[in-house]
This record gives structure tokens, C-alpha cells and sequence, in this order.
């Protein structure tokens, strides 16, 4: 496996710009002579696909949603980033790079990072002008608040729902493409394998959720917009729906996975409340901006929160970061929570939860103030719970959130396979071990918008458009084995639901190979997950046919790849001999409990290549150097 | 808690369908509605019956995808709640309770609960966009929005497009959905070019979809989960006269 990261030569202000000057285009009257086959709807797949339409090119668009606008970036709650410096607090293009380097533990490419922080004030203006309607201040302009593991306020939102927001944006301009002919979506449509004729990404074959009817696509390139793999944890913050199956089936055609045990486990979930649960909620981190995090000073204590003193509470964020305070990164954050727990100090059932108080910020901004920043979070948490935020702190805990680990990119977000790009969670850039708060929908829409529209025309006016069509021997085999599949995990008619496997698998990661992790936790996963996967295969039981809408079929395809991924991930996290961002390893860490890096060993990226059912994966490294950031243990103190 | 569930069922579009009985055990008032079905799926499977189908993803009300009728109300009671954030808590121990798929002409049903909603992804084609090309953006700032208008066009691009409305209206009609897309840009500076011809092409998608006419019920004021306000549905109407005066 090739890994060259085609990063450009010259300053790092400059790379960008001269890469694109340097790029091959596609002349505009022969765009429509390519086809592009779009997996994904969410803020990469959704303003790609619109943006690629824009140009000229045929673009094919699937989702597994009913339709386009419910891709789980709807979700995302707090907001976007983007280096404006509208508030006049020292905010740069620089600072942002140099934020999302150090938040991401020096594990990602500096040059992807700097391009990131360059093309995000343009997202902010083309989100306006599709009329997202985003927090404004009186005099007419755009609103900010704070994040996580920044000391300046440069993320727009609007109210509790900016991806939802933004997402409708993108949604729309697709919209307009669809009526204007040049963009197809199939929504109720799940890609199930990746087609590569001679070594290039050429097709998909997918599966209409509702006839059953499996059919291939050909095009001229493919571009995975999937999102992320927190499910592998079962309970985790994404919709329900969310899954590992496309870039693990590209994987197992050749594309190089990295990173996949950088895993982000986010401090502000609502905490489990029984065994039945089936996904977590999140309350946005925009939320630390005005609340404060506590636990009991004193182990065992169960008094009520009102009952507590404030003399005999442990404002532990405050106290052990002092700097940065409730607006630490996320990993720091879950961390601190689950060692305060674990010194049962805990409140809430079974202990597992820490306070996060809003008294404080009531007084001194009054209700109304709380209310209109986040209102409908409060409500969200109450009708949940059934406690009342404004009067009972919130209870919070960690839940996996989001996944940094993705298939392995250059700069030009192409995979290893020619032909085949990356964008969005799916793959694996920007965020190194650790992702700061409001920078996923910058990084989606980056991707979507501003890079890849500009780097797939050098693949297409190099490639020229393929002569490839979708009834090749390379879609009939891979159709066939789909079908097969399909076929399989019918028949085995054992007696367990796919539910109660994906449960088990996600309890033994969370427990093994969440939070943290120790070299013989993560033998224990890899000794036990074959065993799960076997068992899966001998006694799972889906009822129904293939030839209708079968969600438990849907979920039982899932599943089934998670069963096989679950065990890279394990593989990634045992060969990291060190902690960093959200990889944690017990083994790795300071006197006080800091995860300790070990850049002279693992300051790479580690890219993982299939080789086939009955042989090990191998492991690639690519170095990662710090010309711009130097490498520094990261203090929030 | 025990509830008795009477459950649409429907193998297909040309199928017909019926209720059928469950029992529901069990259950704790902290479980949101769609886990109580999820306990009831797992021992249907148990029985050798196949599962209710019903569509769900982001199960915090923020999608748009959960879609149930329970007790005759479009997402259920509890007011401005969809109902994967409905709770048993507001249920009572031994309640019986009636779950279908939204009812509509322009939403057929796929199967059980599952219902095809692609009719709104038609309406918003035919209009409900501002257009403007990726890179032709001028800076965010340039373009001052006073704070009200902002606000008032958030209330309105709040919609989650679930189609609670439509389920909930006699007429089965999408008028709340099509005006609060109207209003969302109509009240932003960015979205005047366009108004007049967004308007007209958008509510002429909606007629040909099969979609009612609003008789002024505004039971889908009352249903919506986001508690979008019918007072878009008379600016529309507003909309819709003046554009359609200025084009003849
Ligand atoms: C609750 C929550 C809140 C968040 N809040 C924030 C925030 O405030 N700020 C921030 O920056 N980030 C936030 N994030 C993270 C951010 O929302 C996501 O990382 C981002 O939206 C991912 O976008 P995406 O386009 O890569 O993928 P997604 O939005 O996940 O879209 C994936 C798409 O791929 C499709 N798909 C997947 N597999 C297949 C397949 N096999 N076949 C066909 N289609 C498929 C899906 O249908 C969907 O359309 C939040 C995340 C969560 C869970
Ligand atoms: S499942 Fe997303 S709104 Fe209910």
C-alpha cells in the first residue's frame, strides 16, 4: 500500500492556494459527461453533492434515511467553527490551526489542518446567503459563543440546532440541483459493497430498503460522505441508524483505514437509565459555557444537590483546570468525570453521573437570558428525565460521540483506491486524536463545499470519463456475494435478535476498550469478539423475507460488519503504546493521570490495509512532522 | 407498567391492513415510546413474528423521521413532543393504546407504520431554496439581519419536516410544512429575489401532490412537535395573493 499524502510543497499559507492553481480541471461543457456516485446526505455528502452539481457533473446521491434532510448531521446541537475574528479576540486563521493541532493531540496533518482553518469563513458566508438563519446580535450581525479548548469565541450557531440549520442549507441547494436536473438522490437506498475495476473505485452495489432489489451503480468516481462508528459502542449520541458498513466494505476492497481506536467519548450526555436503553442523549457543550460542573467533595454523599454546601462541592474542572476551566477539551473532560465517579463521587443512579449547574448563570444573567440560548435543550433534558434544569442541576456523564478514526485520505481527500474520496466523519483528517467542539460540520462542510469540488476534477480530467458499465463482471460479482450475504443472514434462523449481539458487542467495547483502555482489556476484546462474531453467525434470527422493507435485516448487515471492525479497533488501540487525545492507555500516563504521548515511537498515522479473510491486516505508518505547532504536551492548566 | 397496544399492520403499499393486539410488559416509565416497541419487537421475534416496522434514527426529536398516530394524535398527547421523546411516564399502568401510520393521501403507506413522505422532498424542489452557487457568497457580515427577523425566521426553518401536520389535518393537508418553508426565507434579506416565484411554484408542487386544502382546523398547529405557528400559514396566504396579483 502507497501511502503518500501529495501534501504541496512551499510556506503552509501558500499550499493550498497553489495546489489549486496547479489542479487539472474538467472543461465546464464535458462536466456532464462524468458521473459521481454520492454515498451520503449529511453535511460532507449533502453540500458536496450540491456544490458538485452546481458545476456541471451528474451526481447520483443515496442515503438510508427516507430522505436526504434526516442524515444524522441534523443532529448536532451547539454550532460551527470558523476563524472570523468578528469579536475582535485575537481569532486568526492561524490560531484556529494551531487550536485543532494542539485539541487534536498531534496526531493530525498540519497542512489539511491549516486548509481547514483557511476555508472556514468562507462556510459562514455561504451558509448566510442560503438563508441559514443563525444567531444574530442587534445591531444586525452574527452572533458567537465559546467551545471547548478554545480561548476565543468564534462559533456561530443557531439556537440549539445548527446542524439542523445548516444541513437544511445544504439540503435545499441539493434541492435545486435535483429540479435542475443534474442531481438524482435515492433515499431508502443503503450502498452495501464498493466496485474497483483495475484498481479504480468504479461503482456500488446497493440495496433498495424497500423492494430488497439489489442493483449497481457505475460512475467515474465515488465519494463516501457515511459518517462516523460510534455505534460499534451500541449506546452512543448518533441516530440509531448510523454505521461502519460503507468504509468497512471499501476497506475490504482496499482502501487503508487509520486511526480507527481515536475514538471521542463527550462529557455532556445524559446518563444511562436502565438496561433497555437505545441511544444516549447529548446536551451540547455549548452548555459549559455558562454551566458549572460539580460533584460532592465528600465520597458516598447522597444529599440532594440544593442540600450541599457550596464549601463541600468539588468544582473539579475549575479546580484541576484552571485555565480553561468548564471549557476544557472534551477528552480531559470525560476523563476528570469518570475518575471523579470511580471515587464515588458520583451522583444520580448507580453513581455514574457529575452536576452540571446553571445557578450561578441564572443569577447573573436572570432566566430569561438561560432560556433563550438553551431553551430547547432544557426542555430536551425534561422531557427525558422529567427534572427541571432550570431548579435541579442537570446530571451528566461521558458517552462515545464521535470517531476521528476514518479510511486514510491524502490531500486531496482520495483514498487509496484511485477514484474513491472521503469526506466528512468517514474519513479520518482533521482532528487527529481528538476533536474539538463545533469543528465537525466545519471540517463536513470544507470538505463538501470548498475541497473536494476542486480536487475530484484533477482525478476526472486525468482519469477521462470511464467506459466501465454496470453489468461488468466486477458488479455481477460483487452483486452476487451482496445477495449472498442477504441470503445468509436469513437463514441461519437461530434464536437470538441482532439487537441483544450489537448490545453485547457494545458493552464489551464500552467496558474494554472505551474510556480507557489497557493492553490486557484489549486482549480480552480481541479473544472475544471473534467468538460473538461466530456466534452471530450460528445462532442470529431475522424473520422475514429479503424482498420487502426488513429493518431487522438492515440492522443484521450492520451489525455483522461491526462484528468484524470491533476488532481493528481493539487492534489499533493494543498497538498504540501510548495515550493520546481520546486513546487512553492505562499503561501511558502521568503521576497525576494525564495521558503521556510518546511521539518518539507513534507520532504517525496508523493506516491499516485488509489482506484477505484468513490473514492479519497489516499496519502503515505515515509520519506525521510539526513544522508549525511544536509538539508540546498539551496543558489545559 | 403493562399496556395492552392495538398495532396497524400492513405488509405493503397494495396490501390491506388491520390492527393487531399486543401485549406490552414491563415496562418502565423512564422508557421513551419507541423503546417500549422495541421491548414488544424483541418478543415478537421471540413468538416467530416478524417485528412492527416504523421508522426512527436520531430518537431526539430532531430528524424528523419517527411518524406514529398514537391515541388518535399524531406523535401522541404530550404537547410539543415527537415520539421518539415521548415517555411511558405519561402513560397509565394498564392503558390500552392505539399506535398507526400517519394517514394522508399524499403519504402512502410502505409497510406496518412506515409511510413514503417523498412528496415533501418534491415541494421544497420546486422552490424552497435561495439560489446561490457554492463560492459566490459574499462576506456574513456584509449583509446585516435585523435581530427580530433572524428569530422569526429561526421559529419558522425550526420545522422538521416529520409531517405531523398533514396527518393530523382532515384535509390532509401540508400547509403548515409549505409556509413555514415560505416564511423561514421570506424573512431573511437573502431570500427576496425569489420570493414571488418560490411561493407560487411551491404551493402549485403541493396541489399536484395530492395534498389538501387548509379549512382553518389547525389541529397541525396543535400537533407540531416544534410548535411551528399557524400565523405562517396566513402570511403565506398573503404571499401567495400578492404573487399571484403581480403575475397577471
Ligand atoms: C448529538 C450530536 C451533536 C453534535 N453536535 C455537533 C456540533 O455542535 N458541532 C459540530 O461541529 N459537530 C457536532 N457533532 C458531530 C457532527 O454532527 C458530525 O460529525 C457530522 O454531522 C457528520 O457529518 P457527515 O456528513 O460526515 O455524516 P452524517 O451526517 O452522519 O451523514 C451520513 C450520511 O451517510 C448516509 N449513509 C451512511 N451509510 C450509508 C450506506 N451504507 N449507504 C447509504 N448511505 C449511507 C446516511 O444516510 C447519511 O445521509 C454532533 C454529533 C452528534 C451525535
Ligand atoms: S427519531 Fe428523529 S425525530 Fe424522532
Amino acid at each position: 500500500m502507497q501511502l503518500d499524502a501529495r501534501i504541496p510543497a512551499g510556506p503552509i499559507e501558500a499550499k493550498w492556494d497553489r495546489h489549486k492553481a496547479e489542479l487539472k480541471l474538467v472543461n465546464p461543457a464535458n462536466k456532464r459527461k462524468y458521473t459521481i456516485l454520492m454515498v451520503g446526505t449529511g453535511l460532507a455528502g449533502g453540500s458536496a453533492a450540491a456544490s458538485l452539481a452546481e458545476l456541471g457533473y451528474n451526481v447520483e446521491v443515496f442515503c438510508f434515511q427516507d430522505s436526504a434532510r434526516r442524515a444524522h448531521s441534523i443532529a448536532a446541537q451547539g454550532g460551527i467553527n470558523a476563524a472570523k475574528n468578528y469579536q475582535n479576540d485575537g481569532d486568526s486563521v492561524r490560531r484556529l490551526f494551531h487550536d485543532t493541532v494542539k485539541g487534536g493531540d498531534f496526531r493530525a496533518r498540519e497542512a489539511n489542518v491549516y486548509r481547514l482553518a483557511q476555508v472556514s469563513a468562507s462556510i459562514i458566508d455561504q451558509c448566510v446567503a442560503q438563508g441559514v438563519p443563525f444567531a444574530r446580535e442587534y445591531g444586525g450581525l452574527l452572533s458567537n459563543r465559546s467551545f471547548g479548548g478554545a480561548q476565543v469565541s468564534r462559533t456561530f450557531y443557531a439556537r440549539g440546532q445548527t446542524g439542523q440549520q445548516l444541513l437544511l442549507g445544504c439540503y435545499q441547494a441539493l434541492a435545486r440541483q435535483v429540479a435542475a436536473g443534474r442531481a438524482r438522490v435515492h433515499p431508502r437506498t443503503e450502498m452495501l459493497d464498493l466496485v474497483v475495476v483495475d484498481g479504480r473505485a468504479r461503482g456500488i452495489v446497493t440495496r433498495d430498503l424497500v423492494s430488497g432489489a439489489i442493483r449497481s451503480w457505475a460512475g467515474d468516481a465515488v465519494v463516501l460522505a457515511t459518517g462516523g462508528y460510534s455505534n460499534v459502542f451500541f449506546l452512543s449520541t448518533n441516530a440509531k441508524g448510523c454505521n461502519v458498513t460503507a468504509i468497512w466494505r471499501a476497506y475490504k476492497r482496499g482502501a487503508g483505514l487509520a486511526n480507527p481506536c481515536f475514538t471521542q467519548i463527550h462529557p455532556t450526555s445524559i446518563p444511562q437509565a436502565g438496561d433497555y436503553q437505545s441511544k444516549l442523549t447529548l446536551m451540547s457543550e455549548s452548555l459549559r459555557n455558562d454551566g458549572r460542573v460539580w460533584v460532592p467533595a465528600r465520597p458516598g454523599d447522597t444529599r440532594k444537590p440544593a442540600d450541599i454546601p457550596e464549601g463541600e462541592r468539588d468544582y473539579f474542572l475549575e479546580r484541576m483546570y484552571p485555565a480553561y476551566g468548564n471549557l476544557c477539551p472534551r477528552d480531559i473532560a470525560s476523563r476528570a468525570a469518570k475518575r471523579v465517579c470511580d471515587e464515588d463521587r458520583g451522583v444520580g443512579p448507580g453513581g455514574r453521573g457529575v452536576y452540571l449547574d446553571f445557578r450561578d448563570a441564572i443569577q447573573r444573567l436572570g432566566r430569561a437570558v438561560i432560556e433563550e440560548r438553551y431553551g430547547n435543550l432544557f426542555q430536551m433534558y425534561e422531557r427525558i428525565t422529567g427534572e427541571e434544569p432550570y431548579a435541579t442541576p442537570m446530571r451528566i456523564y461521558p458517552a462515545p460521540h464521535y470517531t476521528m478514526g476514518g479510511l486514510w485520505v491524502d490531500y486531496n481527500l482520495m483514498s487509496t483506491i484511485p477514484g474513491l474520496y472521503v469526506i466528512g466523519e468517514a474519513n479520518f483528517s482533521d482532528h487527529g486524536a481528538n476533536r474539538l467542539g463545533a469543528s465537525a460540520l466545519m471540517q463536513g462542510l470544507a470538505d463538501g463545499y470548498f475541497i473536494l469540488p476542486y480536487t475530484i476534477g484533477d482525478y476526472l480530467a486525468g482519469a477521462g470519463p470511464s467506459r466501465i458499465p454496470a453489468d461488468h463482471a466486477a458488479f455481477q460479482g460483487a452483486q452476487a456475494e451482496v445477495a449472498g450475504r442477504q441470503r445468509r443472514l436469513l437463514a441461519i434462523n437461530g434464536r437470538r435478535s441482532v439487537d441483544s449481539f450489537h448490545i453485547e458487542l457494545g458493552k464489551l467495547m464500552w467496558n474494554k476498550c472505551g474510556m480507557t483502555r489497557s493492553a490486557a482489556s484489549l486482549k480480552e476484546c480481541l479473544e472475544r469478539i471473534p467468538q460473538l462474531r461466530a456466534q452471530f453467525w450460528e445462532d442470529l434470527r431475522v424473520l422475514g423475507t429479503g424482498d420487502t422493507l426488513n429493518q431487522s435485516l438492515e440492522k443484521a448487515g450492520r451489525v455483522a460488519d461491526f462484528l468484524e471492525f470491533a476488532e481493528l479497533l481493539a487492534l489499533d488501540a493494543l498497538q498504540r503504546e501510548e495515550s493520546c487525545g481520546g486513546h487512553f492507555r492505562e499503561e501511558h500516563q502521568t503521576p497525576e493521570g494525564e495521558a503521556r504521548r510518546d511521539d518518539q515511537n507513534h507520532c504517525h498515522v496508523s493506516v491499516w490495509e485488509h489482506q484477505g479473510p484468513d490473514r492479519p491486516p497489516q499496519m502503515h505508518e505515515e509520519p506525521l512532522q510539526f513544522e508549525h505547532v511544536p509538539l508540546a504536551t498539551r496543558s489545559y492548566k | 407498567m403493562d399496556f395492552t397496544l392495538h398495532v396497524w399492520r400492513q405488509a405493503g403499499p397494495d396490501q390491506p391492513g388491520h390492527m393487531e393486539l399486543y401485549q406490552a410488559r414491563d415496562i418502565s416509565p423512564d422508557m421513551s415510546f419507541l423503546e417500549m416497541l422495541d421491548l414488544v419487537n424483541e418478543d415478537l421475534e421471540k413468538q416467530g413474528i416478524e417485528p412492527i416496522a416504523f421508522d426512527h434514527d436520531c430518537r431526539e426529536g430532531i430528524c424528523g423521521m419517527c411518524s406514529l398516530v398514537i391515541n388518535g394524535v399524531a406523535h401522541g398527547q404530550q404537547p410539543a413532543t415527537t415520539t421518539c421523546q415521548l415517555h411511558m411516564r405519561h402513560f397509565r399502568d394498564k392503558d390500552s393504546i392505539y399506535i398507526e401510520p400517519w394517514r394522508a393521501a399524499a403519504f402512502p403507506v410502505v409497510k406496518d407504520l412506515v409511510v413514503d413522505r417523498s412528496a415533501f422532498d418534491r415541494v421544497i424542489e420546486a422552490g424552497g431554496f435561495i439560489s446561490v452557487n457554492t463560492g459566490s457568497a459574499q462576506d456574513g457580515n456584509c449583509l446585516p439581519v435585523p435581530k427580530d427577523a433572524a428569530d422569526t425566521a429561526m421559529d419558522a426553518a425550526a420545522c422538521i419536516g416529520c409531517g405531523a401536520c398533514v396527518a393530523a389535518c382532515p384535509n390532509g393537508s401540508s400547509m403548515l410544512f409549505v409556509a413555514a418553508k415560505v416564511a423561514h426565507l421570506a424573512h431573511l434579506p437573502q431570500g427576496q429575489p425569489e420570493k414571488r416565484r418560490r411561493v407560487l411554484a411551491m404551493v402549485e408542487q403541493m396541489d399536484r401532490e395530492g395534498f389538501g386544502h387548509c379549512t382553518n382546523h389547525y389541529e397541525c398547529e396543535a400537533v407540531c412537535p416544534k410548535e411551528i405557528s399557524r400565523q405562517f400559514i396566513a402570511e403565506m396566504n398573503r404571499e401567495y395573493l400578492k404573487a399571484g396579483l403581480q403575475a397577471h
